[in-house]
Parts: structure tokens; C-alpha cells; sequence
């Protein structure tokens, strides 16, 4: 637990913290260009978005947004007249490119899926997370290291070698297309990761802790939750984070084993379709719109998560 | 409170054995330090008396009750951890009352004991700090304070002094020693230092690679320590050995050492021809001229009222305790002579006491264990 490394002995010069400094902004703003290019994208009309050279100075409009949450019909001029005026935004830009509101697009329910598959399973390897990495850490487990091997090893198998079984498995059992079978699967594949990132967090945590409570007459499990938890906070915090973005972002499996009423965003969103091929700005403001909770979700934890990449750097 | 009673108890972790067949009895009400080096199985031994850790075999009684088996929770004892162990999240009035929520108190009566406790140890005015921004001695006392708070059977404490610096260390001793007057809680305390054992310990056991190699007062182990380990182990500096031969005869009065004639103690047993050492503790040596028994000041070291003089003789160097005033320089020749009623004699190979007079108080009455 020293606070020196041999590295750090010096201190930086003014010089050598400009030039840093200087690498590290030019790489977070070259990190941020697709990002803000889809931001933009998201604000653009459909021939904008497609225009050569493209367009950096641009009229904005929400069109592309509007596409994302309906579905649209071309109609004759002659009908659309014949109806009331329009009453939203969206309806206007949608008639004057010839076409009516037909009703919501799925968006919103992929979405949702997404939401409930994502956080459920992040909820489901945290949870037997912890649970298996404390027991890794305070008792004998016969084998403790083949079984911590193989649990990560799990990881090291490039998901679409498994594609297949896993297709034909949930067929037989029913659980192609619905929100459980993904929750499993991504507790599955999380539950590695969650495990060896707990173990080390817990590992850091004295035993006697819990000893002290047990001896002060409580249950290993009233111990567990009462001071083990706790203090295994910011690694639980950062463990959840990883776990998130790995489910949030997962598109293989979710493209093969979902299609219908259980299909997450990321397969849905670069499918969606406009007049003449891909509608560009719906696809960029669906990616926008997902990319929301997961900067909240960091936002919201990023004292943890800091606290937790630098865990046992600091005594507490 | 009540009686701790272990039995043949024995811990080995794979092929290493770290506590062997132990035996003590702490009575009621008394305060028993457990003194020994790091790594000779100390902490395991309080470890089985809490039931932390279950032993190979052996066992235990607290209060005439066989507890081996029990958990932890059930056993009614509190440990002091080495690091104290106060959670990092709760305040230190949370942390003292956190014994008592288990037993579901009502939460007046856990404050009203917990501030009870707080005065005891002093520490009333910080129940609503955070514990992460306490000194050394306060965290200390929060420790205690959550031991203390339950009114246990019995107190463990496993070196809880240890992470202290000196000058806390002195003051904690007093105070413990005090608050053990106060409350005469029956206590096993933990320590290698053996300052600590012999200023607070109503007993002590003297251990050394799992075994207890003598159990008994402060007095009886510092005046007649039941092998060399432990002649070696207590005292400041430790006391000397000089090597002898041949045997002893129950009765005998003298010894030869270095060609030179001394009296000790009355054998009190037969000893067949073997590698000795006679025993002095450095307090019990004179500078004598007469004395056969010579040396050659190699160096000093000056305490004030008295001073430790580093004598070189053939048989290696002994360290004497002599008055402040007498001075000496390197190199000079001084003869030794030794205060007879105090000496100790030992088989060199087993490392273990040979009877004589000086024991002889000690079988007046008490039973000793271990
Ligand atoms: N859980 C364990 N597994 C293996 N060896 C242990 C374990 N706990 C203690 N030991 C060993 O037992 C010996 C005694 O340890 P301990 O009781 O902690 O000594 P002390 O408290 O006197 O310093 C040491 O050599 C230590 O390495
Ligand atoms: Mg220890």
C-alpha cells in the first residue's frame, strides 16, 4: 500500500504537464468526432445527411427524431389536403415530404427491452457476483483456482462460437425472443467478469470485519450485509458499470436471438428504414437517445468507479 | 465473566503445527497475556478461543461450558482486533453499540449503555466522529469500548497495542491495567512485548513454536523461568548463560565454572553428565576482584542510575547491571562474582530447568499448568 511507485518519484515539470496535457485533449476531442458527428447526423433532414461534400454547417430540425418514434405512409396530395391542419411538428415536416403519421414506430419498446435486459442482468451477475467472490475470498473452495480459471475462461471464447448451440438451445426451450433467455445469456457471460473484479475488491477488505461482527453475535450473512457490503461499495459500483456496458452494447446475440417482441435497441436501431434506404438521421438521434443512460448511469457513479479504478492506491 | 479452561488443544494447518497441546486454566477475573514471538501461534490460539478457528483436537471450556464446537456468536466472548477492526461506514457511536443491536436492544437502552461505556473509556465527547479521523489511542478505545459495551464472559485481545507508537503504548498499558481493576473482566491478552506481558498480566504463558513453554506469574517466570527459551525471552537484556559440565548430585551446593568455584542454589535433583548453562540475570552480578571468574570490559551502556557493562570472558559475553558511578573503560579486568539465591541452572540440550532451592516456594500450594 505505498503511495510511491518508481515512476512518480519526480515531480513533472511544467513542460512535460503542457505536452500531457496537450495528448490528452487532442485524443479525447479525436475519440469524440463520430460521437458528435452522429450528434449532428441526428439533427440533420435526410438530404443533408446524405449530402456531398457533407454538410458541417447545417439547418437544424428534429425530422430525424421524428422518424425514429413513428412510422409513416406516402399519401396523394389530394388527401392530405383533404385532412385538418396539422396539429405537431412532426406532422408538419411529415406532409410536406408527401406522407402521414401512421402510428409509433417500435423504437420505444426496444428501447425498453433494452432497459429492463441490460439492468436485469447487470442486477443478476452483481448480485451472484458477489456473492461467489466472497465465498472465493474467506473460505476453502476445493480447486479455487481451476474454478476461477475456468469461470474466466468463459470470457476468453469469441461469443459467435457459441452462437449456434445457443441458438438451437433456446429454440428448444423457449427462450428465443424473450426478455429472460437475454438476461440469462448476459448474466452468463457477465457473471466471469463480475466475479474476478469482486474477488480483487473483496480480497482488499480484512476479514476481520466480519469476525468482529460474527464474534459480536451476528450471522456470517447479517455480517456480510452489514459490513462487508459496505465497504465493497465502489467496487460493486464499478463492477455494475462494466457489466452494463457490456449488455447495453452486446449486438451479436441480440441480433440472433431476438427479432421480435424481445429485440434490444442495438440490433433495431441501424435496421431502421426510410424512404429510399437507411433514414440516416433516425438512426443517428436512436443512437443519441442510447447512449443516454449509459452517460447518466456514469455520471451518477463516477465518484465510485474513480474510487474503485484506484481502489488500495489509498489507505482508508 | 467466568473461568477459561483449554485442554490439549492443538491447530496444525496442513503439516505445520501451530499450537501444540496446549493447557491453561485463566481464572475468573484475571488477566492472562499470552507472551511470546511472532509466528508461535498466539493469535490461533485466540483465534480457537473465539471460535474463528476450530482446533484439530483438544478442547475448550468457558465458564465449565465446552464451547469447541460453538460459534463464534454463540460463545459470548469479545475480541479486540489487532487492526481494531471499527467499521470504516459507521460513526464511533454506531460502532460501540453495533455489538448490542445484534442482541436486539431497544435502541434507548443501546444509547444509554453506549454512553455509559464512552465515559468510562473517556471517549464521550467523540460518539458522533466518523472513526477514519481518529488518533491511534482514541480508535483504540473505540475498539474497547465495543468489547466492553456487551459485558462479555471474557475479553480477547490480540496485540492491540501493537499499531500504537511508544508513547500511547505506555499510557493504553496503564489504562487497560486500570480498566481491568475496574471491571475484572476475565482477559486474554495477546503480545510479543515482554514490557506489556509483565506490567499488566496477573499470568503469564510464555510461548515458543506452538508450545507453551511455562505458564505462571510475572515474578515466578522472571525469577524462575522453566527453560532457556524463556530465561532468554524476558528481561532487558536477557540473562546470561555460562556454559558448564558434568553432572549434579540432589544436594549439591557448587558448581565449577571457567575453573572457578560457585555456589548456587541446592540441587534439588540428580543430573547425569551433560552440557549446562548456569543462568544470572544480569542484576545479579557484582564486579569482585577476589572472584576466580574473570572477563574484560568490552563496552557500556549508560541508564542513568545504573549501567549495563558488556563483559567479554571465555565463554562469550556476559551483560551485568552495575551502579551508575562505577567507571569503566574498555579493556579493563574485572572479576565476577554472582548473588547465589538467584541462580538458575539448565540442560543445555532440552533447554529446561534443573531443580533446586529456588523452586521450592513455588510447589507450596498452587497447581500449576501447563
Ligand atoms: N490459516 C493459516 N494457514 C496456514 N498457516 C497459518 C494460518 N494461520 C496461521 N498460520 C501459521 O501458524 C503460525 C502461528 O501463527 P499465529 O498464531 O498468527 O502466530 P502469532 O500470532 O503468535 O504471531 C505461523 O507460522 C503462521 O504462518
Ligand atoms: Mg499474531
Amino acid at each position: 500500500m505505498s503511495l510511491t511507485t518508481a515512476h512518480s518519484v519526480v515531480a513533472p515539470t511544467a513542460t512535460s504537464k503542457r505536452i500531457a496535457g496537450t495528448i490528452v485533449v487532442v485524443y479525447a476531442l479525436i475519440s469524440m468526432v463520430p460521437l458528435l458527428w452522429i450528434f449532428a447526423t441526428s439533427f440533420k433532414t435526410p438530404p443533408d445527411s446524405i449530402a456531398y461534400p457533407p454538410k458541417i454547417l447545417f439547418q437544424p430540425s428534429v425530422e430525424g427524431y421524428c422518424n425514429l418514434f413513428t412510422t409513416r405512409t406516402r399519401q396523394t396530395p389530394d388527401y392530405i389536403n383533404s385532412l385538418g391542419p396539422a396539429t405537431t411538428f412532426c406532422d408538419e415536416t411529415t406532409r410536406k415530404r408527401n406522407m402521414v403519421i401512421a402510428g409509433p414506430s417500435n423504437f420505444l419498446p426496444r428501447f425498453v427491452n433494452s432497459l429492463i435486459i441490460a439492468f436485469g442482468s447487470t442486477f443478476c451477475a452483481v448480485f451472484l457476483g458477489t456473492l461467489a467472490a466472497y465465498g472465493f475470498s474467506r473460505f476453502k473452495v476445493p480447486l479455487a483456482d481451476d474454478l476461477l480459471f475456468f469461470i474466466l475462461s468463459t470470457r476468453m471464447m469469441p461469443p459467435i462460437a457459441v452462437a449456434i448451440p445457443i441458438y438451437l438451445m433456446y429454440r428448444e426451450l423457449g427462450l428465443s425472443d424473450t426478455a429472460l433467455g437475454m438476461i440469462l445469456l448476459y448474466t452468463a457471460v457477465n457473471v466471469s467478469l463480475a466475479v474476478w473484479l469482486l474477488k480483487g475488491f473483496i480480497d482488499e477488505i480484512p476479514r476481520e470485519y466480519e469476525e468482529a461482527a460474527m464474534i459480536d453475535g451476528y450471522t456470517r450473512l447479517q455480517a456480510f450485509w452489514k459490513t462487508v457490503l459496505p465497504q465493497a461499495t465502489t467496487g460493486i459500483a464499478a463492477t455494475a458499470i462494466f457489466c452494463l456496458i457490456f449488455a447495453w452494447n452486446e449486438y451479436a446475440f441480440a441480433a440472433l436471438l431476438t427479432s421480435g417482441t424481445a429485440q434490444t435497441a442495438p440490433p433495431f436501431i441501424p435496421a431502421i428504414i426510410g424512404e429510399g434506404g437507411q433514414d440516416w438521421p433516425a438512426v443517428a438521434a436512436g443512437t443519441t437517445i442510447f447512449l443516454v443512460p449509459i452517460l447518466v448511469f456514469t455520471i451518477l457513479l463516477r465518484k465510485q468507479l474513480l474510487r474503485g479504478i484506484t481502489f488500495g492506491a489509498v489507505r482508508k | 465473566m467466568a473461568e477459561i479452561r483449554v485442554e490439549n488443544l492443538r491447530k496444525e494447518f496442513g503439516a505445520f503445527t501451530a499450537v501444540e497441546d496446549s493447557n491453561f486454566v485463566v481464572e475468573d477475573g484475571e488477566f492472562f497475556v499470552m507472551l511470546g514471538p511472532s509466528g508461535c501461534g498466539k493469535t490461533t490460539t485466540l483465534r480457537m478461543i473465539a471460535g474463528l478457528e476450530l482446533p484439530t483436537s483438544g478442547q475448550i471450556l468457558l465458564g465449565g461450558e465446552n464451547v469447541t464446537m460453538r460459534r463464534a456468536r454463540e460463545r459470548d466472548i469479545a475480541f479486540v482486533f489487532q487492526l481494531f477492526a471499527l467499521y470504516p461506514h459507521m460513526n464511533v457511536r454506531k460502532n460501540i453499540g453495533f455489538p448490542l443491536l445484534a442482541q436486539g436492544m431497544p435502541a434507548s437502552e443501546i444509547r444509554q449503555r453506549v454512553e455509559e461505556t464512552a465515559k468510562l473509556l473517556r471517549i464521550d465527547h467523540l460518539l458522533n466522529k466518523s472513526v477514519s479521523g481518529l488518533a491511534g489511542g482514541d480508535r483504540q478505545r473505540v475498539a474497547l469500548g465495543r468489547a466492553i459495551v456487551r459485558r462479555p464472559k471474557c475479553f480477547l485481545m490480540d496485540e492491540p497495542l501493537g499499531t500504537l507508537d511508544t508513547e500511547f503504548r505506555d499510557l493504553m498499558v496503564h489504562e487497560l491495567r486500570e480498566l481491568h481493576n475496574r471491571i475484572h473482566a476475565t482477559t486474554v491478552y495477546v503480545t510479543h512485548d515482554q514490557m506489556e506481558a509483565m506490567s499488566m498480566a496477573d499470568k503469564i504463558a510464555v510461548m515458543n513454536h506452538g508450545i507453551i513453554e511455562q505458564f505462571g506469574t510475572p515474578r515466578e517466570i522472571y525469577d524462575r523461568p522453566a527453560t532457556m527459551f524463556v530465561a532468554d525471552f524476558i528481561g532487558s537484556p536477557p540473562m546470561n548463560f555460562l556454559g558448564f559440565g558434568g553432572g549434579l548430585a540432589r544436594g549439591a551446593r557448587e558448581i565449577m565454572v571457567q575453573g572457578a568455584k560457585v555456589t548456587v542454589p541446592e540441587v534439588r535433583e540428580d543430573v547425569a553428565p551433560a552440557d549446562m548453562a548456569l543462568g544470572i540475570r544480569p542484576e545479579h552480578i557484582r564486579f569482585d576482584d577476589k572472584s576466580g571468574l574473570r572477563g574484560a570490559i568490552y563496552g557500556t551502556e549508560y541508564l542513568g542510575t545504573t549501567q549495563i557493562a558488556a563483559v567479554e570472558t571465555a565463554d562469550g559475553i556476559i551483560k551485568a547491571r552495575v551502579p551508575a558511578e562505577i567507571r569503566l573503560n574498555p579493556g579493563d579486568q574485572v572479576g565476577l562474582s554472582f548473588n547465589s539465591a538467584r541462580l538458575s541452572l539448565f540442560d543445555k540440550k532440552s533447554g529446561r530447568a534443573v531443580r533446586t532451592s529456588i523452586h521450592d516456594l513455588a510447589s507450596q500450594g498452587r497447581v500449576h499448568h501447563g
